[in-house]
């Protein structure tokens, strides 16, 4: 059985200026153990999508559609069950790990209150636990550490205590959202090192929100494309490189320079991002699409399984098969 | 070769930073941003300049620019030095080097029209052109970055983040410098939208005969865009050569381990890729390693990295390295 299970989500919010349509019908699944990238730029739909996930949208946010988590339906849970679900069941790093620790708590305080409240640990086998997770996220001197206040620490040490805090109640989902876009490149090395190591070890789902294509290629196993609030195309990381199916995908992967190939001249999307209380009745991406054509800007393409596995939504690619 | 459009002779860059825990009337300590940084750039070539947050390449290109003071050494401008000059003729040199920054948005100012902004720099180095000169020369230059001149009364705010970036390229370009700075140009956009501004500067390069320095983290962008390429690590270039040859043949162990740690889109290579964890993080520049800066991370490290700064040398092929060590890869023998 999957353990996520996500069908025809969408989420909107009331704005001043109109209602932005932040995610459109988006359905996904994920195994347990399972690693998904999910792909966007800004405004794709990707962070709230996870928000979503977690209940944690802003007040004027809606979500509609199904999201079952083990089995059980969590979207739009009350407050309390949610709080069970957080943390025990699913977790998250966030991209600035400054703003999401609490800068006048000690980090060892922030993280045995975890335990403390989530399964009724006592304080000093709530200490040793989080002594031992930080040592396993390979923090030197885990027990000095524990004293330490967030400010004492490196952007890279602190998503690592983001993580270690993130796994103390070894959730079976770990969300994670750009963890490494605020870090450097050696840095955001040890992290990716890190990831890996924490699927292998604790044998977390993973879901990896990023803008980052390369990032994705050496770490997920699935990677789902969304733009506008939408799945392009879902499918095995290899084969959604190797041979990517929408216009959108091979737009974006020859759009990013490479360091071990060189290019002349990079490939580019025409135009900007999609404005999200204005998107076209059809598909999202069609304004600046190459391929687009008359029933692009008018429906939207149903998602049709093809190859291994994988989905797509466009009418060209479809119709190149027919 | 031709004669360098712009060369820094041993510059640094010094701020003063007041004291942890010190008193109010402590003497502030001294934190070395830059240190006898040596960079040639010729004309319409391209200079990427690479490093991590701290490395001091935004405040080596400040230095050039002359946003911040430079506290030792020089910057020569088709070899003029441009520290000791007057201050009329500092705001003449000041037509030839712009800057293009990288919050598109934040870089412009929300009260002025596109037009005005784009014209600021005309009026300042031109007072003598007519209001109807600017008008033209404004609307040419946006035609030229890609932006339609009927939007020449809008408001940055109404613009995304790659159409605001064109708008301060048309700022930099529009004085016709010779040199244009980037800081960190396209590291605030979308992939979609970043490829379109590298183009842009690419092909603005082509048709101006323009040079850039261009500073940005992101290893893969700066090697599609550079000729040549310095790599800077607390301070200090460690590495300069031509891009191709750089990241093929790199000699300087931060310069390796950058380029190892940079990810690459295609699975295929991802697994290929050995990983070298760069164990660490940069040290404090209030507080950097004696000797050569890089030791404490540096795999090939020995006792004597710690006691001289190693000198920059020339190993052939206009390839510069700061490590005497450079032929070796493994630690010495304990």
């Amino acid at each position: 059985m999957a353990l996520l299970d996500v069908t025809d989500l969408t989420v909107s919010f009331d704005t001043p200026d109109g209602t932005v349509k932040a995610v459109n019908g988006m359905t996904l699944s994920l195994d347990p153990g399972e690693s998904l990238a999910i792909v966007g730029e800004s405004g794709s739909g990707k962070t709230q999508l996870a928000f979503s996930i977690l209940g944690l949208l802003a007040k004027n946010g809606t979500a509609g559609g199904s999201i079952r988590f083990d089995g059980q339906e969590i979207l739009n849970l009350p407050e309390a069950k949610l709080n069970h679900i957080r943390a025990n069941e699913i977790a998250m790093i966030f991209q600035d790990p400054m703003t999401s620790l609490n800068p006048y708590l000690r980090v060892g305080d922030q993280m045995a209150e975890v335990l403390m409240l989530h399964k009724g640990a006592s304080k000093r086998d709530a200490f040793a636990e989080s002594a031992r997770m930080l040592d396993a996220v390979r923090i030197p001197d885990a027990r000095a550490r524990l004293r330490m206040y967030p400010h004492e620490f490196s952007g890279g040490m602190r998503q690592r205590i983001m993580a270690a805090m993130a796994l103390l109640c070894r959730p079976k989902l770990l969300i994670a959202d750009e963890p490494t876009t605020a870090l450097d490149v050696t840095v955001q090395n040890q992290i990716m090192e890190l990831m890996a190591d924490i699927q292998r070890d604790f044998g977390t789902a993973l879901i990896l929100i990023t803008h980052d294509l390369a990032i994705v290629a050496g770490s997920c196993v699935k990677t789902l494309v969304m733009y506008g609030g939408r799945v392009m195309e879902v499918g095995a990381t290899d084969d959604v490189f190797a041979d990517p199916s929408h216009p959108y995908t091979r737009g974006l992967l020859n759009a990013v320079p490479r360091l071990d190939v060189p290019q002349d001249k990079l490939e580019t999307i025409p135009g900007d991002p999609p404005d999200l209380t204005a998107l076209p009745a059809g598909c999202p991406f069609s304004p600046r699409c190459p391929a687009s054509h008359a029933p692009c800007a008018a429906t939207m393409p149903v998602q049709e399984a093809f190859g291994a596995g994988r989905l797509r939504a466009c009418h060209a690619a479809r119709e190149a098969v027919a | 070769m031709s004669a360098p459009l712009l060369e820094t002779r041993d510059l640094s860059v010094t701020f003063k930073v007041a004291q942890q825990g010190g008193w109010p009337w402590s003497p502030p300590r001294e934190l070395h941003a830059v240190k006898q940084a040596s960079l040639r750039l010729e004309p319409g070539r391209t200079l990427g300049l690479v490093g991590e947050s701290g490395s001091g390449k935004s405040s080596l290109a400040r230095a050039i620019v002359g946003t911040v003071p430079v506290s030792d050494g020089q910057v020569l401008w088709r070899g003029t030095d441009v520290i000791g000059m007057n201050a009329a003729r500092q705001r003449a040199h000041g037509r030839h080097v712009q800057m293009v920054f990288q919050d598109p948005l934040d870089a412009l100012n929300p009260r002025m029209t596109v037009g005005q902004i784009v014209a600021e720099p005309l009026r300042t180095h031109f007072p003598d052109l007519s209001r109807e000169q600017i008008r033209r020369k404004v609307g040419a230059m946006m035609e030229r970055v890609g932006l339609l001149p009927a939007l020449i009364n809008r408001y940055p705010h109404e613009f995304s983040g790659g159409q605001c970036q064109r708008i301060g390229i048309a700022r930099a370009l529009i004085t016709e410098p010779e040199l244009v700075v980037c800081d960190e140009p396209v590291s605030a956009l979308d992939v979609s939208v970043q490829a379109q501004v590298v183009n842009l500067l690419q092909e603005l390069q082509r048709e101006m005969g323009l040079a850039l320095l261009f500073i940005a983290h992101d290893l893969s962008v700066v090697r599609h865009i550079s000729h040549r390429i310095a790599v800077m690590y607390l301070g200090r270039i460690v590495e300069t050569a031509a891009a191709q040859e750089l990241i093929t043949n790199p000699r300087h162990p931060y310069t390796k381990a950058l380029i190892a740690s940079v990810p690459i889109p295609s699975p295929e290579a991802e697994r290929a890729r050995h990983r070298p964890v760069l164990e660490g993080e940069l040290p404090s520049p209030m507080a950097p390693p004696s000797g050569c800066v890089f030791r404490t991370r540096c795999p090939i490290a020995r006792a004597s990295c710690a006691e001289a700064i190693p000198p920059v040398t020339h190993i052939g092929n206009d390839h510069h390295v700061a490590c005497p060590y450079h032929s070796e890869t493994a630690p010495p023998a304990q």
